[in-house]
């Protein structure tokens, strides 16, 4: 092999690529704000694990539309089978240990997403978009009508999920554990998205999202990257899912729901796609916009947050954080030191 | 003879909901074929229409047909300003901003209705005329039901005759199958984008009103049967009117005898039939396939 000539190799954009997986010095902010949160408001840890686990929900759908630009209206369906599995597997007695079977919420997940996907990736645009709108409203209807094993309409509720290692109690009213846990769960999840962002595959996804006739041409296998992301991105949906369950110790439809899915939608463009920290920045701006605006005034949210959307969409700065990276540059720290 | 009245009947009725499916849907169609936008906000104008329609009704006091003709010309007047203002900004944007930027309007349109009117169903009386049942010969029927097929029947020859025989509609066919040979040869595609936007949206309207009798009209309208108008375009084709009103007829029937005899759950088969017809003709039923 002849090594490149050094001065390709220190070319700025090489340069670039090399470091871009390198951690930044802001990385940890994020998580020991997680931490603080955890003992400055223990009154809002309910809260704050709802808020958690839809910062991870938002992470695997910006793995398959943020990175991948697989455009889909029907993620919550990996959100719900995740549930689904946990609930069902304990509430009909036959396994419930909590880290085994978030596992299986993954895997599950995973199953119906790679089903799904090798038939569904096939197509793009406005007909992938109603396939993943009608798989999702399938599955909610298939949750419906078997109501003898899902609880159908009313969902399963007072779910038994034992203590964690058999030490740690899940208390639906002082949910210490709870919190815990699932950032556990979301900072092992993120650990795995970000290395695969960063890897020659996550690399690949975004070529695919910005010219796929050229990712063909180089002869990427484009279908088989689709759809192993779709996979990956399902599982880390279905762990949410999972999470929901045991914190909540209930499932219901509304994992399943059009509502879900749309509002993780939101709340990944809000915060900014394709760049892992937007789902985090979203989930915080929407979960707390709306847990303190909409029940003041649930109307006055709505309005507010059509307003939002149509402005970001027509605007086009990639979410919050797209708007304050530009308002960086503006004021001269470029990306690459950033 | 009961069994023969209870089909009669059956398909009567899914007939009269499948032609208010055709009339809300018709022009989401058009407009998804001719700019390829993806418009969710399709059904808040139908939502719009049957407030006004409603509105103008049990406010004003006018008859059902000045005010169904009411509904159409208001959303169509304020759909030209929505697609001037807002919808031609986006019509190069990705997908993913069309979606939110209509998901966006659709809340918009919800929290204004009911900060205006308010969150409870409105009524639509009908007039006495309508009400009812009338003789078909074969069977007794709903007066109203009837109406609404003959409608959608003459809706659906008026704009066939459009598409095929004027040269408005020879330029939308155009534009539908290659946007940009139209463009070349002189169509001025965004004029023909806004009247066809607007003569879509009133028709949605009316459509809003015409079905309000049996859909409910609330603020939660476009978000209830959003799935059902896309359903009905994906499954009848973009851009194609013909196509669409066999889609609509097709889901109409299916969901009526299915919430008849399932009521728990019969829509599983609806989802179950697109997917499966998305998947063996992606372009739709009676779709052109992309070139």
């Amino acid at each position: 092999m002849i090594p490149p000539a050094p001065a390709l190799a220190e070319h700025p954009a090489a340069l670039a690529l090399a470091g871009r997986h390198r951690l930044r010095i802001w990385e940890p902010i994020p998580w020991a704000l997680a931490l603080a949160f955890y003992f400055a408001f223990p009154n809002y840890l309910g809260f704050g694990t709802e808020l958690l686990i839809t910062a991870l929900f938002a992470l695997s759908l910006d793995l398959a539309l943020g990175y991948a630009g697989i455009i889909t209206l029907g993620h919550a369906a990996f959100f719900g089978a995740g549930a689904y599995t946990v609930g069902m597997l304990a509430k009909h007695g036959i396994w419930n240990e909590p880290i085994t079977s978030l596992i299986a919420a993954g895997a599950t997940a995973a199953v119906v997403g790679l089903g799904s996907g090798l038939v569904l990736l096939r197509t793009q645009g406005l007909t992938l978009l109603m396939l993943t709108l009608c798989t999702m409203s399938l599955l909610e209807e298939a949750a419906n009508m078997g109501h003898e094993y899902t609880g159908g309409f009313d969902g399963l509720d007072s779910v038994p999920i034992p203590p964690l290692f058999g030490l740690f109690e899940f208390n639906p009213l002082y949910p210490k554990t709870q919190y815990l846990y699932v950032l556990a769960g979301l900072f092992l999840c993120f650990v795995f998205v970000r290395m695969l962002v960063y890897s020659p595959f996550g690399q690949s996804l975004t070529g695919i999202r910005e010219n796929t006739l050229r990712m063909h041409a180089v002869g990427a296998p484009v279908r088989a990257r689709l759809v192993t992301c779709y996979t990956l991105s399902a599982a880390v949906a279905g762990i949410a899912g999972g999470l929901w369950a045991q914190a909540n110790a209930y499932v219901n439809l509304t994992t399943l729901g059009l509502d879900r899915a749309a509002t993780v939608i939101i709340i990944l463009i809000l915060g900014g796609y394709g760049r892992l920290y937007g789902a985090f920045v979203g989930a915080v701006a929407y979960m707390g916009l709306s847990h303190f605006l909409a029940q003041l005034y649930p109307t006055a949210w709505q309005l507010g947050l059509g307003l939002l959307l149509v402005a970001i969409a027509l605007c086009a700065r990639n979410g919050i954080l797209g708007i304050g990276e530009s308002l960086l540059r503006r004021f001269g720290v470029t990306r690459a030191r950033s | 003879m009961i069994f023969g009245t209870d089909v009669a009947g059956m398909v009567l009725g899914g007939v009269a909901a499948g032609m208010v499916l055709f009339i809300v849907s018709v022009g989401l169609s058009v407009t998804m074929g001719l700019m390829g936008f993806v418009n969710l906000a399709h059904g808040g104008f139908a939502m719009l229409g049957g407030y006004v329609i409603v509105g103008a009704m049990n406010g004003w006091g006018i008859d059902f047909v000045p005010a169904l003709a009411l509904g159409f010309v208001t959303i169509a007047a304020a759909s030209v300003v929505f697609e001037r203002l807002l919808y031609a900004r986006l019509y190069t944007a990705a997908e993913l901003d069309q979606v939110l930027f209509t998901v966006g309007l659709v809340f918009i349109m919800i929290a204004s209705v009911t900060l205006l009117v308010g969150p409870e169903n409105q009524q639509l009386v009908l007039p006495p005329m309508l009400r009812g049942q009338v003789d078909l010969g074969f069977t007794h029927y709903r007066t109203y039901s009837v109406v609404l097929i003959a409608v959608g029947i003459a809706i659906v020859v008026g704009l066939w005759l459009a598409i095929e025989r004027t040269r408005i509609g020879a330029q939308i066919r155009a534009t539908v199958d290659n946007r940009r040979m139209a463009e070349s040869l002189g169509i001025n595609v965004d004029r023909l984008f806004t009247v066809s936007f607007a003569f879509g949206s009133g028709l949605a309207a009316l459509g809003g009103g015409l079905g309000a009798e049996f859909l409910g009209l609330d603020p939660q309208y476009p978000l209830k049967y959003l799935v059902s108008f896309l359903i009905v375009v994906a499954v009848g084709g973009l851009g194609r009117v013909t196509g669409v009103f066999y889609a609509a007829l097709l889901i109409g029937v299916l969901d009526f005898v299915l919430k008849k005899y399932m009521p728990q759950g019969g829509t599983l088969f609806i989802f179950a039939f697109t997917i499966l017809l998305l998947l063996w003709r992606p372009q739709g039923l009676f779709g052109r396939k992309a070139t």
